[in-house]
């Protein structure tokens, strides 16, 4: 097989594939790994973790839809010092690369799990996952703020200092994403993850209420591809030196290659994997062998490859 | 902390045969060296609706049966109904057809040292498992006794073959057209006492499954479920398909029917807090 350079870097953290888990879709890991070795992939992003234990939304938590599925979590988890405690030497022990996802429910609260993050070893970066659609007050949504997006990454970078990278995550449900991606890069963020779920609703027609305990969901699978195609594409080309980790219904090898070319440094695979356990290592092989095919020599040359300009011949 | 899952494999199996048994299909994958590691309340999630499918999740099915010593090698037997999308694309399956299964996956039936009277108690086609179930408690010398119910008589399971591993079986219809009329709890707390049971074993919807559980709790019986919840991965990492569950302390956790799952213990279950906001 030809060589190609198939790393990847956010800010000052390397990986050697650019194939990550999407934040809530692998758990702690460790139910993946039966699967294949964690360390095969670029990297773990790990369950949104929030400063306390959190039970979640009431069941039923899921409906599928055409093409994908609702999903209403509500952040279950078991608060930062477990997870720290448990989960992430665990990943490490796996020789997995690992970026923590942190939730909070206030601009203090992802400064506080910031800080608990700084002494922790094994960890390569972090998301600041402030688009979770799962929530009571959808005001809390800070990605859906320009000012509170900004507080939050200002807030968790004084914390940090220059360590940790910061990724982050954005939602789709705004009218100008790229004024917010602009926002938060300008406050401290290293890179961007693109996309987290689209809210919607499924009304069950035989009960004829909402589906889901938590009435709302977040929209995620092939569904909402192209419109996290569309969203990496349109920040790419506002903040093209800017590291995306692009996701939203990647299920194969294409996929992944589309958002690449959209301006995605990395991509995230989340429903796929729910779909079969060993997805992101077929997307991953399958990806490779698209770069390599197409007579690419490294990955970092494929990203924002739709971008590019036609050479005008005036011969 | 023990790994998850471990003995689960991803593979592509055919279907060895697929007959209408009533409304319900009998559906036979060959699963070769695999059925040695099913145990009786594992469970199987099937890919469905092809490669090309807008069905993007999982289907999760009971093994309701296994056997190692077919001649193709290990087989194991679901009972589906087809209801939906993905169960219809499933029963619409013939002979030879290769599916993609994990297998075996989630928690089993604990299965008494000792040789004590057991009531299984099914509803619809939950009783399926309970008849696997019966034939390894059977084989090691317990009393089995079973209590089906269903809305219906076409809805109730029953094979023939499954009732040699049973001692007797109750039927329970809501409409009055099979059995007795009525549910399978109507006189439960009298049969657990008359046959000394020591184990309830149950499988059905989950009213069924908390009605059992005030009966078995009142005894102070052993009651282990299988519990059921809408799921999206049947591996543990989507989160979706959680119980409220008492821990040691009596504090309340969420945990996944599938990797805790789905054979709970009943009294831990905390019924009155399911699809609630806690």
């Amino acid at each position: 097989m030809t060589a190609i350079d198939f790393s990847t870097t956010i800010g000052n953290a390397w990986f050697p594939a650019p194939t990550f888990t999407a934040s809530g879709c692998a758990s702690s890991g460790r139910e993946l790994a039966q699967f294949f070795p964690l360390r095969e992939m670029g990297g773990v992003v790990t369950k949104s973790v929030m400063s306390r234990v959190r039970l979640g939304r009431p069941t039923p938590r899921m409906a599928e839809t055409p093409s994908g599925m609702l999903n209403s979590i509500g952040l279950q988890g078991p608060g930062i010092d477990a997870f720290l405690a448990q989960d992430v030497p665990y990943l490490v022990e796996q020789k997995a690369r690992v970026i923590v996802s942190i939730a909070g429910e206030t601009v203090e609260e992802y400064s506080t799990l910031a800080r608990k993050l700084r002494s922790v070893s094994g960890i390569s970066a972090v998301e600041v996952n402030i688009s979770c659609p799962n929530v009571e007050n959808r005001g809390l949504v800070f990605a859906c703020d320009p000012d509170a997006s900004r507080r939050v990454i200002d807030g968790v970078r004084r914390t940090l200092g220059g360590e940790l990278p910061i990724i982050a995550k954005l939602s789709p449900d705004v009218t100008d994403l790229v004024s917010i991606a602009r926002g938060v890069v300008d406050a401290g963020a290293d890179g961007l993850a693109l996309i987290n779920t689209v809210l919607g609703m499924v009304i069950d027609v035989n009960t004829m209420r909402p589906q889901l305990g938590g009435k709302t969901g977040g929209l995620s699978g092939p569904a909402i591809r192209p419109i996290a195609v569309r969203a990496v594409y349109q920040v790419h080309a506002a903040l093209p030196k800017t590291p995306i980790l692009g996701m939203g219904g990647i299920a194969n090898g294409k996929d992944a290659f589309e958002m690449i070319l959209a301006g995605a440094s990395g991509v995230s695979i989340g429903t796929a994997s729910f779909g079969n356990p060993t997805a992101i290592m077929s997307i991953q092989s399958e990806l490779k062998q698209m770069l390599i095919d197409r007579g690419f020599k490294s990955l970092k040359d494929a990203v924002g490859y739709a971008h590019r300009v036609e050479e005008v011949s005036n011969e | 902390m023990s790994p998850i899952n471990k003995n689960a494999k991803q593979v592509l199996a055919p279907i060895t045969s697929n007959k209408r048994v009533g409304i319900y299909h009998q559906i036979i994958v060959n699963i070769g060296d695999l059925a040695q590691k099913c145990k009786p309340g594992n469970f199987v999630a099937i890919k469905v609706g092809g490669d090309n499918s807008a069905l993007v999740l999982r289907r999760a099915f009971a093994i309701s049966r296994v056997s190692t010593s077919s001649a193709s090698g290990g087989t194991m037997e679901l009972i589906v109904a087809p209801h939906g999308q993905g169960s219809t694309w499933l029963c619409n399956r013939v002979e030879g057809d290769l599916i993609d299964i994990v297998v075996p996956l989630g928690t089993a039936f604990g299965v008494p040292t000792e040789p004590v009277p057991v009531l299984l108690v099914g509803g619809g086609y939950g009783s399926a498992p309970l008849f696997g179930l019966a034939e390894v408690l059977n084989a090691r010398g317990s009393k089995v006794d079973m209590i089906l119910g269903a809305s219906t008589s076409s809805n109730i399971y029953a094979p023939m073959e499954g009732k040699r591993a049973v001692n007797t079986m109750r039927i329970y219809t809501e409409d009055g057209s099979a059995g007795q009329t009525g549910r399978v709890t109507d006189h439960l707390y009298e049969q657990i006492k008359d046959l000394k049971v020591a184990v309830v074993y149950s499988c059905g919807p989950m009213p069924m499954l908390s009605a059992i559980t005030t009966i078995t709790k009142a005894l102070d019986v052993v009651h282990q479920c299988s519990v059921e919840e809408s799921m999206a991965c049947g591996i543990g990492i989507c989160m979706t398909c959680v119980l409220p569950v008492e821990g040691e302390d009596g504090s309340i956790s969420m945990l996944r029917s599938c990797i805790d799952g789905p054979v709970m213990d009943g009294s831990l279950v905390s019924w009155k807090q399911v699809g609630k906001t806690l």
